[in-house]
Order: C-alpha cells, then sequence, then structure tokens
C-alpha cells in the first residue's frame, strides 16, 4: 500500500494536525508521501522530510497553489492521487474544502474524520455530533479520508530522511480568486494544540467579560474558547468555537465556564482528560461530562479562581 | 438568476439520538425528522437574495425517501418557488447524492447552488464540494457571508484561524456556515401558500445516475461513557481536586 498525506502547512512549517494524519497513515501501514503544495514553500518541504515514518515529500511549488484554493488543489490531488491506495489529510477546515472535491474527480467516496483505524479498508468515525461511532468499510479502489485531529497521537516533527521530489504541475483552473484573509493574532496557543482551554458560553453575558477568563488562561498557559451561543451572540469571533461544526478539541483539562453543554458543544470537547464545568444552573447538561462541576456564579467563581492561581 | 438550494431530510437537531442494542445503527423510530439546519440557512439565503431582486427564482431539491416532501414543503413555505424530490430508499450517501444533484442541474441550469456545510446526521461535510468538483463549477464553503454580482459572487468563508475572502465564477456552489444568516419561521399563511407550490419527483434512474453506497457501515456504536464525577462545594475544594487529584495543573 501507498499513502499520500496531503500537508497543512504555512510554507515555511509543517503544521501540527499534518503529524496527526501521519500517525493515522502509519496506523493503516505502507509507504508513505507527503504533498506539500503551496507557493515558496521550500522551507516547509524540508521540515515534511523530517517527519518520522515519512519516504518521499513531493513538493508542488506554484502561484497556482498559493492559498490552496479548493479547485486548482483538488485537480492537483487527484492527478497525483491516483497512484495511491489511500489519500489522508486533517479534519482541519483547509482539508474539508479539498478533499472531497479530489475524492469526486477520483470518482470515490470520502471517509470523513476518522477516529480510528480497524484495516486498511475500515474505519470509525464519529456521526450524529459524536453521538454514535460508526465502523465503516469502503468498497473504492482509492481511499480518500480526513483524520480527527484529536483521535491519534502526533508523530515526531524529527528524526525522518525523505527524499524531496519537485513535481511541474502547475494548472490554475482560473475559476476562482483569493482576495484577503483577517486572521485573528492570538497572544495564547491555538485551540487544536493547547494542554489546558477554559471556555466561555452565554453565561458569559458579552465579550467584555471574557477578559475574566484572559487572566486564567495566561496563569495556565491555555487556549481561550468559546461555545457557539458566545459566538452567536457577538462576544468572541468564530475561530474560537467548540463544537460539532467547531473545533474539535481533547485537552488534558477543559474548563467550561458559564456552558450549559448542548450536544453540539459535548461534540467538541468531550473527549478531553479532565473536564470542569462552572455553571450557575445546576440541572445543566454540562454537568453530565464534568469530572468536577461547581454550581456557582462564574462572577465569583472566576476571579476566586484566579486569586487561587496566584 | 436562477438558486438551486437543498433540503435533506435529517433526525431534529434537538433530538438526542439513541443507538440500537444490535448495533445497526440509530433508532429512527417516531423520532422527529428536518431540514438540516445548515441547508435552512441555504434557503434562508436563496430567498433573501430573491427578495433582494438579485434572484429570480429558487428551486429546493431533497434526496432521499417519499418522506422528503415534507423537507421540501418546509422550505416552499419559506420561500422557495419549487420543489423537486429525487426519491429513492437506498442509503444516500454524499457522491451519490452530488451525482443526482449535477443531473438535477443540468436540468435547471442554476447560476447559483447553495448547500449545507454538512448534515447533521453523517457530519460528512462533502457533497457541495463533490457537486462543484462534478459539475467543474469553483466552490465557496463554510460561507459565513455572499455578495452576489451579475457573473461572479465574493464570499467571506469561516476558516480555522479566522476568516478568508474569495470570488468565485458564475456559476458556483456556496457552502453555508453558521453565520451567514439567521433563518425566519414559516408563517401559517405561507404554509397554507407552499401546499399549492409545485413538486416535480424523479427516480435515480430517470436521471440516469447510480446511486449506489460506496461505503458499507458494519456497526454503530455508543460512545465511550465518561465515568460520572463530582460536584464540589467551593473554588478551594475545585483547585485543591486539580492540583492534588487530577493533577493537571501546577
Amino acid at each position: 500500500m501507498s499513502i499520500l498525506v496531503i500537508a497543512e502547512h504555512d510554507n515555511t512549517q509543517v503544521k501540527g494536525p499534518t503529524l496527526v494524519t501521519v500517525a493515522a497513515a502509519k496506523a493503516i501501514g505502507g509507504d508513505i508521501n507527503v504533498l506539500i503544495a503551496g507557493s515558496g514553500c521550500g522551507a516547509a518541504a524540508e521540515a515534511a522530510a523530517k517527519i518520522d515514518g515519512v519516504s518521499k515529500v513531493l513538493v508542488a511549488d506554484n502561484e497556482a497553489f498559493a492559498h490552496h484554493l479548493a479547485e486548482n488543489m483538488g485537480a492537483l490531488i487527484a492527478e497525483i492521487g491516483k497512484d495511491y491506495s489511500h489519500i489522508l489529510a486533517p479534519t482541519t477546515t483547509s482539508g474539508k474544502n479539498i478533499m472531497p472535491r479530489a475524492a469526486a474527480l477520483l470518482d470515490v467516496a470520502q471517509i470523513s474524520d476518522i477516529s480510528g483505524v480497524v484495516s486498511e479498508d475500515t474505519f470509525e468515525r464519529p456521526i450524529y455530533a459524536g453521538n454514535a461511532i460508526a465502523t465503516v468499510q469502503s468498497s473504492d479502489s482509492i481511499k480518500v479520508i480526513t483524520v480527527r485531529g484529536t483521535a491519534f497521537d502526533p508523530v515526531s516533527a524529527e528524526g525522518g530522511s525523505a527524499s524531496v521530489e519537485n513535481l511541474s504541475n502547475s494548472t490554475d483552473l482560473g475559476l476562482s480568486k483569493w482576495d484577503k484573509e483577517d486572521i485573528v493574532k492570538l497572544e495564547r496557543p491555538e485551540l487544536t494544540a493547547a494542554r489546558i482551554i477554559i471556555s466561555g458560553g452565554r453565561g458569559m453575558q458579552n465579550g467584555e467579560n471574557f477578559k475574566l477568563l484572559e487572566s486564567v488562561a495566561d496563569k495556565l498557559g491555555a487556549a481561550i474558547g468559546a461555545s457557539r451561543a458566545a459566538v452567536d451572540a457577538g462576544f468572541v469571533p468564530n475561530d474560537m468555537q467548540v463544537g460539532q461544526t467547531g473545533k474539535i478539541v481533547a485537552p488534558e483539562l477543559y474548563i467550561a465556564v458559564g456552558i450549559s453543554g448542548a450536544i453540539q458543544h459535548l461534540a467538541g470537547m468531550k473527549d478531553s482528560k479532565v473536564i470542569v464545568a462552572i455553571n450557575k444552573d445546576e440541572d445543566a447538561p454540562i454537568f453530565q461530562v464534568a469530572d468536577y462541576g461547581l454550581v456557582a456564579d462564574l462572577f465569583k467563581a472566576v476571579p476566586e479562581f484566579d486569586a487561587l492561581l496566584g | 438568476m436562477k438558486v438551486l438550494v437543498t433540503a435533506k431530510r435529517v433526525v431534529d437537531y434537538n433530538v438526542n439520538v439513541r443507538v440500537l442494542s444490535d448495533g445497526s445503527g440509530v433508532d429512527l423510530n417516531n423520532v422527529k425528522m428536518s431540514v438540516n439546519p445548515f441547508d435552512e440557512i441555504a434557503i434562508e439565503e436563496a430567498v433573501r437574495l430573491k427578495e433582494a431582486g438579485k434572484a429570480t427564482e429558487v428551486v429546493v431539491v431533497s434526496i432521499g425517501p417519499k418522506n422528503a416532501q415534507e423537507q421540501i414543503r418546509t422550505a416552499l413555505a419559506l420561500g422557495a418557488d419549487r420543489g423537486i424530490l429525487v426519491e429513492t430508499d437506498i442509503e444516500v450517501q454524499p457522491l451519490g447524492i452530488a451525482k443526482a444533484l449535477k443531473a438535477i442541474v443540468e436540468k435547471e441550469s442554476p447560476q447559483l447552488i447553495i448547500t449545507g456545510k454538512q448534515a447533521i446526521d453523517g457530519d460528512n461535510a462533502q457533497t457541495g464540494q463533490m457537486l462543484a468538483a462534478l459539475c467543474g463549477y469553483p466552490q465557496a464553503t463554510f460561507a459565513n457571508k455572499l455578495d452576489l454580482g451579475d457573473d461572479s459572487a465574493t464570499v467571506t468563508r469561516e476558516i480555522d484561524g479566522g476568516l478568508e475572502t474569495i470570488t468565485v465564477k458564475l456559476p458556483a456552489v456556496v457552502t453555508t456556515d453558521l453565520r451567514l444568516n439567521e433563518p425566519r419561521y414559516a408563517s401559517l399563511p405561507n404554509i397554507m401558500k407552499a401546499k399549492k407550490k409545485p413538486v416535480d419527483i424523479y427516480t435515480p434512474e430517470d436521471l440516469g445516475v447510480d446511486m449506489t453506497p460506496r461505503v458499507k457501515t458494519l456497526k454503530v456504536s455508543p460512545p465511550p461513557e465518561r465515568k460520572a464525577g463530582i460536584i464540589v462545594g467551593s473554588v478551594e475544594e475545585l483547585v485543591d481536586k486539580l492540583k492534588n487529584e487530577a493533577k493537571v495543573i501546577g
């Protein structure tokens, strides 16, 4: 078997979810190649060559792939992917955007967001917002798969010595154009990489009150998340949303503050190792998944918690 | 400009889904079924485009069992003009759905197709992208804002680090994210009117589409259960437990 992993990168560094995806590829077993597509992405290709378990890095360095537009990326992946038994990408917004396009061009199904590998053609994946786990078997000759970022332990970013092959693919289909991006600058760890996360919900009442969480986050080195209710209400930006349709996280410690615990939110965090819930409503569903629950007014409890952290 | 939207029949988002004890699937008996919430956002966006004079007709498509007509009627009550049901009792999967939608696109020639970014049953998030690929159209997924021009659309997309804006040539496929709009509720007069709006019914065979599932579900199991936790009496006790029992903070 031969597996192509579509790397997520920023032209200079390979991002964490790629290492998780390579781990899933190792669980399937076979020769693992990594595709770095971008513009001026030589440094990322060098980094990819050091990933543990990778035998070859394919580099498509061209303006056509600069912003990973789905049309050009889908065509590229379908073209080079046809020689592989498996094509894997992380379940990130980029992977979710590109991979179904490549799968359709190859006339194969995609298996989304796998959380386990049973065999080379059989995988586990959450359905119904994680309220059920389906074991599914693919009958396609090429398995196109996205991999849940919390489901496998990442491989080491060091220690490998893959060969690097430059591809000549450069097709720009000209169907779409990248205009701009508005990326939130983070002073704290990224949600999907953080060891501790503190999240706020509707109970925070407004965006200003998230400052209460910031102080705690700074002391714990934590990332700050939010429930959909808090994002919809405009308290915080969309990239902070944890849940079925936001980010899926599984930190060592997840502190849910003023979050009721809708199933769509639980879907994004219930694999966390330790869950703390602070909510004044003792019937809130979040307490059913919490290891430690505190029934209290968050506006008293959080400053007190903050003070005790020293 | 004609706009095509989708309305998948799914278990209502408020239902707490139960896995069947024989592992064959989830319990769908007497469970409330609704339009996939992301498709509702797609329908709302299309209806707003019509109200703004940018779209001339909104056509809603559902692919599934006979009962999916209920979801088409819901979309018609929300303002879609007419419906199309591709009726099939087989398990519908994204690639097959995309092929059926492509056949409808060829019949209807819409300039814009809006679908939900994912359905809340299978959580696949594939259909819009697959449809775009099969038609050779550009795609703008996870849309947070849509500005429709005459021959292009500018779409702001929700991505992992924040937002991204792209411009796609028409015809194009757009998939909706949560914050594109807030769908309206159907009024009683509009529900009555919807009953008179036309709905065409096709089978996959009529369309010449092979919707055979490519992925077989071997079993469905409940997720691992978390062991019951405790309620602590004070913030001091919470900090003590986190430091000395769970050992997750220093």
